[in-house]
Parts: structure tokens; sequence; C-alpha cells
């Protein structure tokens, strides 16, 4: 909560946890509300604001989207399982596949690499938490509603159905005249303020909220990846903000700017779409990468080879990230020069990435290799994402992509890319944190049945779409005929059996890893303080952490500082010899403790605001006045919020603390 | 930061603490610039549509028709003398002249407001000349355009004046100087933004 009493220094049982923190008592109300002072059950969710807990929050709704969009991927194998599917409908299935990658790429993937970032950004480099802290939780909160609002259209008249990128003129008001596009513009809006505030928030955490020593060559290569997602973000979120109100826009108020009949230009969409569509591709990678950069080394029992290459190269797709997106309009008809162009660089943007391919492998070079769960996960993503690469150079050469476009070929790409690689980076990240988040190791050897049956099932299924979409089977035709299957090797209806049951056998390893979920919530059996021997400074705090992270903020000298605090290098033999376990370097820390720590107080507001978000929306939709509503509640949480200081005033506290003469160490957090 | 002040009365080390950040800039400072930063890429891609679709007027009035550079050229250097009561505002809060600061801010306000009026006068106009917001492509992404504009001008005096009225209270919480400094951020964003528009879409023809 807002305060941590920390008693005088000298009291070091390792790992102790803090006494309940004393009572706050709000002095003031702001706006209506007082501040929420509850510090258990289900309120001190509701209004928190600690990254830790927002992390979790983040990582929960991630999983529970997975496993909408898993559904919806099921139901579409089950459909193109056998020839005139009659699982779907056309309309149903359309309505499948635009849900399912809207799900996968809005509500799981992204939301998930946020809550990676949020619990773990700040752990890795030393703060107490992120640079706003309540602006971090009404992004959590736009998220949800997000979520909810795209989804409602389920219920309320069928779901989005232009496909993911949404192309207009066939999303205007003239081809798609269900709800569910407006449902999902709306809702991506949403979404897309819970990702441009978390960008900023976690930019201005990573450049003001280092430890002290940890320079930005210092930080852990996740840290660096996921701000180099933020950049990202930061730029591409307000174009398709641009593009979702143009839509919305026609669709709501009968605006032009897709009317082909008024003269409308169609591949304006489609610009605006993967200018912050392609970026998007790296934003949904990136964070699994930077998850392997922490996983490999730990289960190599070596650093992490060639770390500035590791990040300078992620820097360096961030930046060329930016001048790839025309490959997506290859059969568009942009002329002869602009596809040259993007065709380059295309393969440009291959070298990077072939960059970190190879400084993965030679960091399990010649190392100690143990093959956890969460190693097998990293391995998998460097086998399965290479995989994926390669046939997404082959997309670069326009002519050759002229042949692919709108296949299963190109499917099969993406899902190397997106399963093979976000995902398997995700798990190994789940494998890997999850005793540093709740103090339990998940289980090993149903991590391996896990591990083994998403491995299979995914190249059963994705494996030969390859095979599929070079046959010429479209992406998105909700049925195929017998009579034009083909015959022997190529014969389609085998293939097409093939990916169903790889997808069956996908959900089942996903399964396994839900009973591993459950199984590891009811073994008591605690994790060891330092389970993997790991590096980086998350790893130097209880499990799970404190409320306040660090009893005292370390002074950073290393790359891999905890390593460093837990080994020297003996001059004699050149070899590292361990000096210290992790209990007494945290031992070390908790000596230094510092007495009074100010955390940021929860918050009413955020939550409000977002409240606020969904019934504009609903009102757009159905019925003006409605939307007025949604209006002033956010506007009245907002004045709520610019009022409320963001760590609650002295007067708050017990009074009977001496709070002025302790060796004071506040959170910078601001108006956040 | 500022509330970690008032929540721990400044001490040797609270200086260690809640004021220093890695790169001397306050959280609240870099994220503003961080946030007009990608506002710049809303307005580019606004931007693009208006140039993409400024001649195609379809069956209404041509850009040429409809404008009156005069009018808007007064209104934006209405606009543009905002920003120097802006600057005076910030000015007197550094000095933490409360009323000057007031004054300032309220000056700032009343022109943003005269030239939010002159836009709404300026749609008005175009529109009875047959310029609706559904009449072409033209039309829609000219409204859409200064639309958005307008829209940031309007958050901006709804900010100013709010800000009177919390400081008029004592009530802002954490450093007043810097609250007045990142409306004044926001504002001059707004400003610019308006010059590149005004360049583009008023003066350079079709």
């Amino acid at each position: 909560m807002a305060i941590i009493e920390r008693h005088a220094p000298g009291t070091t049982v390792v790992p102790a946890l803090t006494p309940a923190p004393p009572a706050i008592t709000p002095t003031r109300t702001f706006g209506a509300l007082r501040r929420p002072v509850t510090t258990t059950g289900w309120k001190s969710w509701l209004f928190t604001v600690d990254h830790k807990k927002l992390g979790l929050m983040y990582g929960a709704t991630a999983l529970f989207f997975f496993i909408v969009g898993g559904l919806e991927a099921v139901l579409i194998r089950l459909q193109l399982a056998a020839p005139e599917g009659k699982v779907l409908n056309a309309d149903l299935y359309n309505q499948m596949f635009t849900m399912h990658a809207t799900t996968m790429v809005f509500l799981f993937v992204m939301p998930m690499a946020a809550g990676f970032a949020n619990y773990f950004l700040p752990l890795q480099i030393g703060a107490r938490d992120v640079a706003f802290p309540r602006i971090n939780a009404f992004g959590f909160w736009c998220l949800l509603a997000g979520g909810i609002v795209v989804n409602l259209a389920w219920f309320l008249g069928g779901a989005a159905d232009g496909g993911w990128f949404m192309y207009a003129p066939n999303s205007g008001p003239v081809f798609s005249p269900s709800r569910g596009v407006d449902f999902w513009v709306f809702g991506l809006q949403i979404a897309g303020i819970a990702s441009l505030s978390g960008s900023i928030n976690l930019i201005v955490t990573v450049l003001n909220m280092r430890a002290p020593g940890m320079t930005l060559m210092k930080m852990p290569a996740f840290t660096w990846m996921i701000t180099v997602v933020q950049f990202l973000l930061l730029f591409a979120i307000p174009v398709i903000t641009v593009a979702l109100f143009l839509l919305g826009f026609q669709r709501m108020f009968g605006a032009q700017f897709f009317n082909v009949a008024a003269g409308a230009d169609p591949l304006l969409w489609q610009h605006l779409f993967w200018i912050f569509g392609h970026p998007e591709v790296y934003i949904l990678i990136l964070p699994s990468f930077g998850i392997v950069s922490e996983v490999l080394p730990v289960f190599s029992r070596k650093p992490l080879f060639g770390y500035p290459f590791v990040v300078f190269s992620g820097a360096a797709i961030g930046f060329v990230g930016w001048g790839v997106w025309a490959h997506h309009m290859f059969a568009s008809g942009l002329g002869p020069v602009s596809v040259a162009v993007f065709s380059v660089a295309t393969m440009a943007i291959a070298v990077p990435t072939g960059v970190k391919i190879i400084n993965w492998t030679l960091t399990m070079w010649g190392g100690k290799l143990v093959f956890t769960t969460a190693m097998k996960f990293a391995i998998g993503l460097v086998v399965l994402f290479t995989i994926g690469g390669l046939s997404g150079v082959t997309h670069s050469v326009a002519p050759s992509d002229t042949q692919q476009t709108d296949t299963y070929y190109i499917v099969a790409h993406f899902h190397y890319v997106l399963f093979g690689g976000a995902i398997f980076g995700i798990f190994s990240g789940f494998y890997y944190w999850w005793p540093k988040v709740f103090g339990k190791m998940l289980n090993e050897r149903l991590g391996s049945w896990n591990f083994w049956l998403m491995v299979i099932g995914m190249n059963l299924t994705f494996g030969p779409m390859h095979i599929l979409g070079l046959q010429g089977q479209p992406r998105r035709m909700y049925q195929w005929t017998d009579a034009r299957a083909g015959e022997g090797f190529f014969n389609i209806a085998f293939w097409n059996l093939v990916a169903s049951i790889g997808s069956l056998i996908l959900t089942v390893g996903v399964l396994f890893f839900l009973i591993n979920i459950v199984v590891t919530a009811r073994n008591k059996t605690r994790a060891p303080l330092d389970p993997w021997n790991a590096r980086s400074l998350e790893w130097m705090t209880s499990s799970p952490p404190k409320e306040h992270n660090f009893d005292s903020i370390p002074h950073i000298h290393h790359l891999d500082e905890f390593f460093h605090r837990k080994y020297e290098e003996d001059p004699a033999t050149h070899t590292m010899r361990e000096v210290a376990t992790a209990e007494e370097v945290l031992a070390e820390l908790e000596r230094n403790a510092d007495a009074h720590i100010h955390m940021p107080s929860p918050s009413y507001w955020p939550l409000v605001a977002a409240a606020g978000l969904p019934i504009i929306t609903l009102g757009l939709i159905y019925s003006i006045p409605v939307a007025v509503v949604g209006g002033l509640v956010v506007l009245y949480a907002v004045y709520g919020w610019a009022l409320e200081p963001s760590v609650a005033p002295a007067s708050d506290f017990d009074p009977t603390e001496n709070g002025a003469s302790g060796n004071g160490h506040a959170v910078g957090a601001s108006h956040g | 930061m500022a509330e970690t002040a008032t929540a721990q009365p400044a001490t040797a080390h609270d200086a260690h603490g809640a004021h220093v950040t890695s790169t001397g800039l306050s959280n609240v400072k870099l994220g503003m610039w961080l946030f007009l930063g990608s506002d710049c890429l809303l307005f580019g891609g606004l931007i693009s549509t208006y140039m993409l679709y400024r001649g195609r007027v379809a069956n209404g009035p041509t850009p040429e028709q409809v404008y009156d550079i005069p009018f808007t050229s007064v209104s934006s250097f209405v606009l543009l003398m905002s920003s120097l009561t802006m600057v005076l505002a910030v000015s007197a809060a550094h000095k933490r002249d409360d009323r000057g600061t007031n004054l300032w801010l309220t000056i700032t306000a009343l022109l943003g407001t005269t030239f939010v009026g002159g836009q709404v006068y300026e749609f008005t106009a175009f529109y009875n000349e047959g310029l609706g917001f559904t009449t072409s492509l033209f039309g829609s992404s000219f409204y859409t355009l200064t639309g958005f504009h307008g829209a940031h001008v309007t958050v901006g005096i709804i900010m100013l004046l709010a800000l009177v009225a919390i400081n008029k209270r004592s009530r802002v919480p954490g450093s007043k100087s810097e609250t007045v400094e990142m409306i004044g951020l926001y504002w001059h964003f707004v400003d610019i933004v308006w010059i590149i528009i005004f360049t583009l879409v008023y003066l350079i023809p079709v």
C-alpha cells in the first residue's frame, strides 16, 4: 500500500515478510470518493496501482482470451477437416477467423507481453514501480474494456467479419451492415489507449527510473526488447487510431473516406493499416525475443553471446520495421518502384533477425545446457521461428509473393513466427518466471508433455499449410470440395485432415499447461529462492517479490548484476567461483533496508475513467445520450484523478510514524 | 515526483530518492514529450488523408471556392498569440506569481476560445456554401482534420480553465509551475500543428 514500514536495520531474516502496513486514514475527499485503503481481498485488486498486481491481471486476462481465441481456431479447423464442412456456416466462419486473429493479436499476445513487461521491467531495472502507476492501472482496465467490447458483438447481432485487417471498403456500411465492425472499431480504439498509455509509461520508467549504475547497456536484454516494443507502439498506435476513426466516421456519420463511388482510394485503408500493422508484427515477436534472451543464457550457464548485437539488432528491427509495410500489399498494384523498394527492405530486415538467431545459437554453443521446460520452449522458438523466418523471406520476393498472396502459405508463415515464435517465447517465460511470481515451480513432467505436444501439434497443424497454400488453397474460404482436392502427395484433403488433427493435439498440449497451473497451485512445496541460478536483477528479490520490490535499491556494476554478486572470477584459473548464495545476496540488501518506503497509493479513478469508455461506445452505437453520460463519467474521473496526489499525503499516514527522519526512499511516481 | 515531496518533507536523503531521475528530466515532462511525439503521427495520418483527398470534390465546392484566407489568417494569428500568453503564464508560475499565472492562463483560454469560435463560424459558413461532412471526400477529410485540431484546442481550453479553478483553491497536486509548463507544452504543440495545417490546407493551392 502506500507506505511500508521497515524497522531499524539489522533485522535480517530472509525472506522475511513485511509486517502489515500501518493503517492509512484518508484525510481528504477527492471528488466524491475517499481514497481506497483496503489491502486485502478483491478490492485490493480492483483499485491497485501496483505494477506486479497489474502484471498478473494482464496475464490472467490474456490467458483467458488465449483460450477463447484457441477455441475459435479449433472450430475453424473442424470446419476445414473434411470437404463441405458443416460445423459453421459461411457467415459464422467469417466471424470466427476474424475474431480468432483479433483475439490472438490484440487480446492475447499484446496484453501477455504487457503483463510480462509490467511485472518484470521495473524489477529488472531495480525500480519500485513504474513512472505512472495510476496510468498503468488505467491501461489495464482499458484493455479489459476493449476486449469486452470487441467480444460483446457475439451476443449483439454477430461479431466482426471482415478479417483482422478489416480492409475497407469491404468493412464499410454497404458490405458489412452488421454491428460487428462497429464493436470491433471501438473495442480496438479502447484497447489502443491501453497500448499507448502503457508505452509512454514504460519508456519513461526505463529512461528515468533505473537503479544507480544501471546504464542502458547494462539493462537486461528483455528490458531492452520491451523498450523497443514500446517505441513501436508509441508511433504505430496513432496510425491505426486514425484508420479506425476514419472507418468509424464512415460507418457512424456517413463520411466518404472509403466510398469508392465518391472517388475514394481503396488503398488508403491498406496503407494506414499496414503502417501500423507491420510494426505490430514486431510488437508481437520482440517481447518473446527478449524472454528467450534471458532464458537461453541461464540454462546454457553462459552469458548472452554478443549482448550489444542482440540489443542493436533489436533496435534495428524497430527502425527497419517501419519501412516494409507495403510487402503486405504486393498484389494491390503499387507499381514496380514501390514493390522493388519494399522488397529489398523486407530482405534487409531478415539480417538483424538472423543476427539474433546466431547470437542465441552461439549462447548455447559449448554451454552446459540444462533442458528445463523453459529452455525447451526457448530452443523451440529458435528453431520454429527460423522456419517461419525463412518462409517470410520467400514473401519478400515479390513475384513469388504474388503467387502466395491470400493462400494458406501465408497462414503457415505467420503461424510459424507467431505461434512458434511469440507463443513459444511466452510459454518459456511462464516456466522460467513462475517461481518468481508465485513462489512455486511449475511441474516439469507436465511441462514436458506440454512442450512436446505443442511442438508436435503446431508442426502438424501449420506445416501442411505450406503445401496447401502452394497448391492454391485460399485462406478464408469456408469450404473446400473433394472434387478439386488433387491427387497423390498434394491431395489437399489429406493435408487438411492432418492440420485439423494437429490442432487437436495442440489443444491437448495447452490443456496440459492449464492442468499444470492447477497442480502447481495445489502443491504446497515452495520454490527455492533462485531455482535456475539466474543472472538478472528480478531474481534479487524474494519470491514473490515484496510490495516494494527491493528492501534497498541495489547499485549496479555489471550486466547480469545478480550473477556477479554470486560469482567472482578466480584470477588463477579464470573460472567463476561462487562467493555468495542468493540468500546471502538478499540478506545484504535487507541489512541496508530503507526505513521508510512511500509507495503510490491505490485509486478508484483509473477504473472509473476506463469504465466510462465502453459506455461511450454503446452510446455511439445505440443512442447518443448514453454516450454523453459515458463522457461525463470519464470527465468526472479525470477531475478526481487530477486532484488526487499519486502518493497519499503525509497526513494520511499513521501520525505516530516518524516520517521526517528516516532513510526515506520514495518511488519516483508522478502525477500518473 | 512532486507528490513524494509533499508526502515527505525534504531531507538530505530525499534528493537521492525522489528527485533524481536517470535522465534528469522529470517523469511528467518526459511522458508529455512522448505523448506529443505520438500525437504527431495522429496528425500525420489525418494530414496525409486530407492531402490525398483534397482535390476530390465530387459535385461539391472546391477548396478555393470555400476558403476565406484573410479570415482564417486572423484566427490563426489569434491562436499564435495565445502561445505568447501561455509563455507569460509559465513565466509567472516560475516566479510563483499566482495572480499573474491565473491571469495569463485565462487570457490564453480566451484567445483559444476565440480561435475555436472562428472555426465554428467557418464550419457554418462552409456548410451554408454547400460543403457538408458527407458531401465529398474533400469535405469529409477537411472536417475531420480541422475538427481533430479543434478538439485538441478545446481540450486545451478545458485544461487551462480547470487549472485556473484548481489553482484558485490551491488544490494543484505537486509542482504548480511544472503543471502549468506541461499544459503549456501541449498548447504550443497544438499551435505548431495549426501552423502546418494552415500552410498545407489553406495556403498551398491544390
